[in-house]
């Protein structure tokens, strides 16, 4: 190894150093301690939906069995219907945006239905979370989206069906990255 | 520097009594190291005769494995607000007008959770990266602490921070509450890029999503962009490991980004080709705009900054010479300048900045002020490196109307009265 080749080498290097970030490090490699898993391995971790569908599980449910569980487990939290009260309301509250006393729920807001599955197999019940089976989410998911109107109330909700489903927000955002496009760059 | 202003004959820098930075950058040491606007004051009280204290007339306590703040200091507490039915749902403020300096102590710094904080048991904790990878991998604590590190100070901002003030009354509030929902540290832990090009990352890929191992598996995407440039696995706060509130035994550190996407108890990271819309990121943190239509995927915490002292929760002390004192920060790099007014906007002078001026951190600023006792607004306006100057909450109200929201950093502005009194007004 030349000098000159060593030279070469570390301006290189401190050139990369100037062009990151906040965190810039000099060595870039690490001890390689990561131990390699298959998809069976980590299975019952790999719980987040895509919007395409991705990830979703064999199950299905519909507003019905989904009445049945919201009574068990939900009511008491978000009301009968999801009304709300003592916590989030999940239902109604569509046109209310341009309101200041706007209301955000699942019919209202949410732009994609695959968030809703994602979310009650993720975190509800609050006390009990990934409790529910597949089919228990699938149905709940069914009952939020058949109050808010946005499917019928005998719609089966699985793996292909929800993935499809319009949501009534679903062209309500407007990104901000990588830059806010509804205004002149530079703002 | 001159010796005019040296002799103590200070100059005006802008109206109601706003004094030139130069009295601090030119005194600064000497002055507040000798105990501060103390010696600035117009009449010290009249002397007593000093006597010998008890606690130098006996040994004190002996070393302690674990320090504590002094028991006189004891009411300076984090405020904690929770949400109705769901505890450990909620958040807990860090008491910025009882601080100084530019570090968080780690006990005061802020907490949000969705639901509550894990009790983890490092052994058996595992980090997993998965996805659009050549090899999905899992790390040990214990591997990770292995692991190339980085030092950096930053600081972290809940994207609701500061939201009260949105809404059409003025909470009166400590400022500590108002703007509670940040904190700065120094934070030590593995670059990601290291991992991911272990993993064998598909840099085409385009976003990863970011899990949490706590009881909500709190979930949030961020673009592998942010992730290969500047992102940790942060281990140590402040020199010591993470405390089990700020993510114990790891979390993920974005610099400047908002405090939500800083995942805590980091346990996953899938890398994916698109946003996974997660229920955070969708139906909350996401600012509706006047016409409806909401601002989704909103990173940086832009620039911002606060006055502390004079702030909500402390009181004037009689007219005289004041040190008006606060933070300034951005998430898009350097505090270039920030500016003081003490009417209400309608003159301003610089304040002096104190080194280091770092990016992405707190950046303390003072400036020295002659209150004449009369009423008072006390304002701060920050301009960052790209030029970005803090707005006014106008300028945030005319977009988004006057309801609660994320994502605010319009400037703040305190009212003095003659009493003594502080409050939060909209000016």
């Amino acid at each position: 190894m030349s000098t000159r080749k060593s030279i070469r080498a570390l301006g290189s290097s401190l050139a990369t150093l100037g062009t990151l970030g906040a965190f810039a490090v000099a060595a870039q490699e690490g001890p390689n301690l990561g131990v390699e898993v298959t998809p069976a391995d980590y299975a019952a971790w790999d719980i987040s939906i895509q919007t395409d569908g991705t990830g979703l599980p064999p199950g299905s449910g519909t507003a019905a069995t989904g009445a049945e569980v919201y009574a068990a487990k939900c009511v008491a939290c978000h009301g009968e219907k999801g009304a709300g009260t003592p916590n989030d309301r999940l239902v109604g509250g569509q046109g209310t945006l341009t309101d200041l006393a706007q209301v955000r729920t699942v019919g209202s807001y949410w732009p994609y239905a695959t968030t809703v599955f994602d979310y009650i197999r993720r975190a509800m019940p609050f006390l009990a979370p990934e409790s529910l089976s597949n089919d228990e989410v699938y149905s709940l998911t069914a009952y939020l989206l058949a109050q808010n109107g946005i499917i019928d109330e005998d719609q089966v909700m699985n793996a292909r069906t929800l993935a499809k489903v319009e949501m009534p927000n679903r062209d309500g955002f407007i990104l901000a990255y990588p830059e806010r496009t509804d205004r002149p760059a530079g703002r | 520097m001159s010796e005019k202003r040296e002799s103590g004959s200070f100059e005006a820098a802008a109206g109601n009594g706003l004094l030139h930075r130069r009295l601090f950058l030119a005194h600064g040491a000497a002055l507040l190291g000798a105990g501060g606007m103390g010696l600035l004051s117009a009449r010290p009280a009249a002397a007593a005769p000093l006597e010998v204290p008890a606690w130098m007339k006996a040994p004190g306590t002996p070393m302690s494995a674990y320090g504590q703040p002094s028991k006189y200091e004891s009411d300076v507490q984090r405020v904690v607000g929770g949400t109705p039915n769901v505890v450990g749902n909620g958040v807990s403020f860090t008491p910025h007008h009882r601080l100084h300096g530019t570090i968080t102590p780690n006990s005061l710094h802020f907490e949000r959770h969705h639901s509550g904080v894990p009790d983890i048991d490092p052994q058996q904790h595992r980090f997993l990266i998965h996805g659009a990878v050549r090899r999905p991998l899992t790390f040990t604590v214990d591997a990770l602490l292995r692991y190339p590190t980085v030092t950096q100070i930053h600081f972290l901002e809940c994207a609701g921070n500061s939201g009260s003030n949105l809404a059409p009354q003025p909470p009166q509030a400590p400022c500590g509450v108002i703007h509670g929902l940040m904190s700065c540290s120094e934070w030590t832990g593995v670059p990601l890029s290291i991992l991911m090009d272990e993993a064998g990352v598909d840099r085409s890929a385009g976003w990863v999503l970011a899990e949490g191992g706590d009881a909500a598996a709190m979930s949030r995407s961020v673009p592998l962009a942010k992730i290969m440039d500047d992102a940790i696995v942060a281990l140590y706060q402040n020199g010591e490991r993470l405390r089990p509130e700020n993510g114990y035994p790891m979390r993920l550190f974005l610099p400047g980004y908002e405090g939500n996407m800083n995942v805590k108890w980091l346990r996953r990271l899938q890398v994916t080709t698109a946003p996974t819309m997660t229920r955070d990121e969708t139906s909350h943190y996401t600012d509706v705009l006047l016409n409806g239509k909401a601002l989704i995927l909103t990173y940086p915490m832009e620039v911002k900054s606060v006055i502390t002292n004079p702030s909500t929760g402390l009181t004037m002390q009689g007219p005289g010479l004041y040190e008006i004192t606060g933070l300034a920060w951005s998430g898009l790099g350097k505090i270039a300048r920030v500016e003081v007014s003490a009417d209400g906007g309608r003159s301003w002078a610089d304040a002096a900045l104190s080194e280091p001026v770092l990016s992405k951190a707190f950046t303390r600023f003072r400036m020295p002020w002659r209150w004449d006792g009369g009423p008072a607004i006390l304002e701060s306006r920050a301009i960052d490196e790209t030029g970005a100057v803090q707005p006014t909450r106008e300028s945030i109200v005319s977009e988004r109307g006057e309801r609660q929201n994320y994502h605010n950093n319009a400037i703040q502005a305190w009212s003095i009265a003659a009493s003594g009194e502080v409050g939060n007004v909209y000016a």
